[in-house]
């Protein structure tokens, strides 16, 4: 595959940086040589808030059954189902996701974000992705629980549980994004399968029914949702989230009692 | 001190009240109706609590929860002092919320409740509307209820932790065009700060201008367009909003 435009994050950097990456190979290209993400310390490349969906996948959906009918759901839902992923939570490519005291497994949410370029009011479905700078692989880790109803918030707001990159794709570098694969790997072995093709709301839909009320701003981040059957993950696993187009974001699960560089930032 | 972070002449400044009128940090005195209020701080991470009051939670029909009941809010939601909340057309219940705002100072982790107030930088009032039409059993609340543009003023200032003797001692009052609808105290919470603060730093890291919205006591009435809406809390501050209509925002 050609290399394509991107942005990236050097960490320290307050600015993100304009460089060609290829994301097969996941490697960033520098004058002439093809360098790995390995060799360079990056950031994740986000500046605003990240919103996550949940209940965008038809195997999500229909995993709830007719639960949706009953108690204390009522009904199936009406609008997106929304979440917010506060900072502490923020994490980049390579960097180690804690395991919290007292819990063996983590519930590994791959998602593709869409990345904000301009205020974006009550946007139509039509021009919606104008709106969008690019695309950004997330991790959204949980704590695993069943419940959609009212999850205790410290189920997806831990220290380090979203971890965003390697990169921003230019949007103009995806022709269809929702058509993207994409697969989990947990000690490159495959764990998990989907394709944006199965987001009940597709990506421009959803920019319109979030923006009815919510402004999104550049550099806000809106994660499209979560495939079901979301694999778990426990100490020293090595997760690679690949989509297809976009790159690969690379984290592994560590002993939370051993994360001591979260306490510089 | 009490301190504000208004527009003034075409820039930011930060402002502290001055015997009725305001002091900028460059030394001009003007008056409060002179300026445009903005949100005290720029907040970091919000959480807000959901039935923290036991009379609220009656209101609602609820049992008192068992553990804090915690949603989280962004930036698009917040408005400063004398700001106008955008009520949709469609809707048949939106009510506000008088609220004491917590706003942390220091990095806060696993913090005991003892020491929990050394992480406080100071505190503020919010109105923390709901639009109860939308309202979805699905991440409840749901943002569309909590969340939306214009949906939670804040302000008028952040009053510094140590000119406030007691935050749990505190006299909450909302008016709807001078008429008082809701009135409680702090005392009343079911979760008192340092137990927010104790809790919250269990499991994650608090940073300073992350703000805590601890709830709200019973007295929810749906308020309409041109209603002028006053939370106060007792020597915090007084916080006026304005409803307007859905037919001002054009490009819908």
């Amino acid at each position: 595959m050609k290399c394509v435009k991107s942005k990236i994050k050097v960490l320290g950097s307050q600015v993100l940086s304009s460089v060609d990456v290829n994301p097969v190979t996941n490697t960033v290209t520098l004058l002439e040589d093809e360098v790995s993400l390995d060799d360079l310390q990056i950031d994740n490349p986000i500046t605003g808030t990240v919103f996550g969906t949940l209940l965008n996948y038809k195997g999500e959906l229909e995993s709830l059954g007719d639960a949706v009918y009953d108690q204390p759901y009522g009904s199936p839902p009406i609008a997106p189902v929304l979440y917010i992923k506060p900072a502490n939570t923020y994490n980049r490519y390579g960097g180690s996701i804690p395991m919290p005291e007292g819990l063996t497994k983590l519930t590994i949410g791959a998602a593709l974000g869409l990345v904000i370029g301009k205020q974006a009011i009550a946007v139509d479905e039509k021009n919606a992705l104008t709106y969008v700078a690019g695309y950004t692989i997330v991790n959204d880790t949980s704590v695993p629980h069943d419940s959609v109803y009212r999850p205790a918030v410290q189920h997806r707001a831990r220290d380090g549980f979203c971890s965003i990159g390697p990169w921003i794709i230019n949007r103009h570098e995806v022709q269809n994004p929702d058509d993207l694969t994409i697969r989990v790997f947990i000690n490159e072995k495959l764990q998990q399968e989907n394709s944006t093709s199965n987001l009940i709301r597709p990506i421009a839909r959803l920019l319109a029914d979030v923006t009815e009320f919510m402004t999104l701003s550049p550099g806000d981040v809106l994660l499209v949702g979560v495939p079901e059957n979301a694999p778990l993950a426990q100490i020293g696993d090595k997760i690679r989230i690949e989509i297809e187009g976009i790159g690969s974001l690379e984290n592994f699960v560590v002993d939370g009692k051993e994360t001591k560089w979260r306490d510089l930032l | 001190m009490r301190r504000a972070r208004i527009a003034y002449g075409g820039a930011i400044h930060e402002a502290v009240e001055w015997g009725g009128q305001l002091k900028l940090d460059d030394g001009r005195i003007v008056e409060e109706h002179e300026v445009i209020w903005l949100t005290p701080i720029e907040p970091r991470t919000v959480f807000a609590l959901g039935l923290n009051y036991a009379d609220h939670a009656a209101e609602l029909a609820f049992s008192a929860p068992s553990e804090p009941l915690v949603f989280l809010k962004s930036p698009n939601t917040f408005v400063g002092h004398h700001a106008y909340t955008r009520r949709p057309e469609d809707v048949t219940y939106m009510h506000y919320e008088c609220e004491l705002a917590v706003i942390i100072g220091e990095t806060a982790r696993n913090v005991k409740k003892a020491d929990a107030y050394n992480y406080i930088k100071g505190y503020s009032v919010a109105n923390d509307y709901a639009i109860r039409d939308y309202l979805e059993n699905y991440y409840r609340p749901n943002l569309r209820v909590k969340n939306r543009d214009t949906g939670t003023p804040f302000g008028p200032w952040i009053v510094d932790a140590a000119d406030v003797a007691d935050p749990m001692k505190l006299k909450l009052t909302t008016h709807v065009n001078d008429k008082l609808v809701q009135e409680g105290t702090t005392a009343d919470m079911i979760f008192d700060i340092p137990t927010l603060i104790s809790y919250l730093s269990s499991f994650m890291t608090l940073s300073e201008n992350d703000v805590i919205l601890t709830g709200t006591p019973k007295g929810s009435v749906d308020t309409a367009v041109g209603d002028v809406v006053v939370t106060e809390i007792e020597g915090i501050g007084r916080l006026v909003n304005t409803i307007i209509g859905d037919e001002l925002f054009t490009n819908r």
